[in-house]
């Protein structure tokens, strides 16, 4: 059973996966940068090590740093959360041969996930829907041409390896196509060490629906339902809900078999995420699949009653699922709003000192978060400085708990797109829940532009 | 002669000129990288790139002179 878990993250993740940790009488060590020495997750943790400098190579990402100090630190198991190493196949690996569990799933299945052309291949075998696009990496900006005539524009061009935006750009012409092909082959070569890129069709008013599985090492397999994601910016999340205000259930149903069916096939274990993109008439096809625990987690726990974080290391230790798809209850409405230093207008980011933080509360309020006040935000890591998650009977009640919470949420000294959400969420089209992918778009720019 | 700055701390992701290369007003001089974004640093008026004062990689803060435009 598992004593002492490294957490290889920082910021809300890793104080997020420590609270549950201490709750478990599970014994928790941060590691951290020298731009982090003072950030709220390294004091939580029972013991911390430091990595090294800010750069991300030479910290969060400096595998063998990390498994050395779970060594020293008498560990069994390293919790990745999300980014840095967690979708990394090879640590993966590195940790098993240590001795030490890696709390996620095998790394044959991160190599074949990891990669979205294989990804592609692998669902198209289970029957999961993918969207029409390329089934090979594409050679260079010539052949993406000739083959966004075939597929017709809007393309979405994409990295094989890519994540968070990284490597991603709808395209519309021959013109920009030309130019942004070699710019994110170049950017996600530097990123992710591959540079191999393809195309799928950019569906249009679409929205990015994913559902949440659970899976153990004996061949069970349930899903958490769904969480609609669909209000973005430059490709990244910023306000996600469960469940989605926009399919049916039979939809919903559908999408939550595929997605068992997915998992299967992989064989897979560990939390994941299925990510499909739905169009209008609720057709729904894959994206890519998240192998470890997601930013807005907090949103499918709210109307499960599930801990996803306890599930992750019951099912590492090797227990069976507790739970059937049947026992799998859903209540209620929460949505998460993500708090980033970032200018409200331009989305540019905005580090900096944080002079005064004020968390808002109330029964319908959670908060995850990573800072604090007298707190430096750095530029080294990305915007996210927390997370209000808002729960409700219905849509309603949580859209409204939101509203006010946001409004009490009190940050001094850098720019956050608090702002931002708040005319999102007042946002007749939100409020009528409908928030495709286009809606940061289609209504919160031109109100930029108009003010 | 002008200077041109960083808008925001962040590390030099790419310089787009070279010493000596004539420029044109918003010509990009610099990418930056500041929480995962890459931001444009670009030359308020035309002229000749005098100094770059900064390589690929290096750590900037903000208002630190990045490249001197004659």
């Amino acid at each position: 059973m598992i004593k002492k878990i490294v957490i290889a993250n920082r910021g809300e993740i890793a104080t997020r996966i420590i609270r549950t940790c201490k709750r478990l009488g599970i014994a928790t060590v941060a590691v951290y940068s020298e731009a982090d020495q003072k950030a709220p997750f390294v004091s939580m943790a029972d013991e911390c090590y430091l990595l090294g400098p800010p750069r991300v190579q030479e910290s969060y990402l400096n595998a063998e740093k990390i498994i050395s100090i779970a060594r020293q630190a008498g560990a069994d198991a390293i919790h990745p959360g999300y980014g840095f190493l967690s979708e990394n196949s090879q640590f993966a690996g590195q940790c098993r041969d240590a001795g030490l569990l890696f709390i996620g799933p095998s790394s044959q299945v991160l190599e074949q996930m990891g990669n979205k052309i294989a990804a592609r291949k692998a669902m198209k075998d289970a029957a999961v829907p993918i969207v029409p696009g390329t089934d090979e990496a594409v050679a260079d900006a010539e052949e993406a041409k000739e083959i966004a005539e075939l597929i017709g524009y809007p393309i979405m061009l994409k990295a094989a390896s890519g994540g968070g935006g990284i490597g991603m750009q709808v395209v519309h012409t021959n013109k920009e196509l030309e130019k942004a092909f070699d710019s994110n082959a170049k950017r996600a070569q530097s990123f992710f060490g591959d540079g191999a890129m393809f195309m799928e069709k950019k569906l249009e008013n679409a929205r990015h629906i994913e559902i949440q599985l659970l899976a153990d090492h004996h061949g069970n397999v349930v899903h958490l339902y769904d969480r609609e994601c669909s209000i973005q910016r430059r490709n990244q999340k910023v306000i996600e809900e469960a469940p989605s205000p926009f399919i049916s259930e039979t939809t919903r149903q559908e999408m939550g078999d595929s997605a068992v069916r997915a998992a299967k096939a992989l064989n897979y274990t560990n939390a994941g995420t299925i990510e499909f993109i739905v169009d209008e008439q609720e057709h729904f096809y894959f994206l890519e699949m998240n192998t470890r625990i997601q930013v807005e987690h907090p949103v499918t726990e709210e109307v499960t009653g599930l801990d996803i974080v306890e599930q992750q290391i019951a099912i590492a230790n090797g227990e069976k699922l507790a739970y059937e798809q049947s026992d799998i209850a859903r209540s209620g409405h929460a949505i998460e709003a993500r708090i980033y230093a970032e200018d409200p207008e331009t989305f540019f980011p905005s580090p900096g000192y944080i002079s005064a933080f004020e968390l808002p509360d109330g029964e319908n309020i959670r908060n995850e978060t990573a800072v604090t006040d007298d707190f430096t935000v750095t530029p080294f890591y990305d915007p996210m400085i927390g997370k209000l998650i808002a729960r409700g009977a219905d849509r309603g009640e949580a859209i409204a708990a939101l509203k006010q919470a946001l409004l009490h949420y009190k940050v001094e000294g850098i720019k956050t797109n608090i702002p931002m959400l708040i005319e999102v969420v007042n946002h007749d089209q939100f409020l009528n829940g409908n928030t495709t992918t286009a809606f940061i778009d289609n209504y919160y720019l031109p109100m930029v532009k108009t003010n | 002669m002008t200077e041109v700055k960083a808008s925001m701390a962040g590390s030099v992701w790419k310089i787009e000129v070279s010493k000596g290369e004539t420029v044109e007003e918003d010509q990009d001089i610099v990418i930056l990288e500041s929480m995962k974004m890459e931001i444009p640093i670009p030359a308020e008026s035309d002229g000749t790139v005098q100094e770059l004062k900064v390589a690929e990689g290096d750590f900037v803060n903000e208002g630190d002179v990045i490249a001197i435009i004659e």
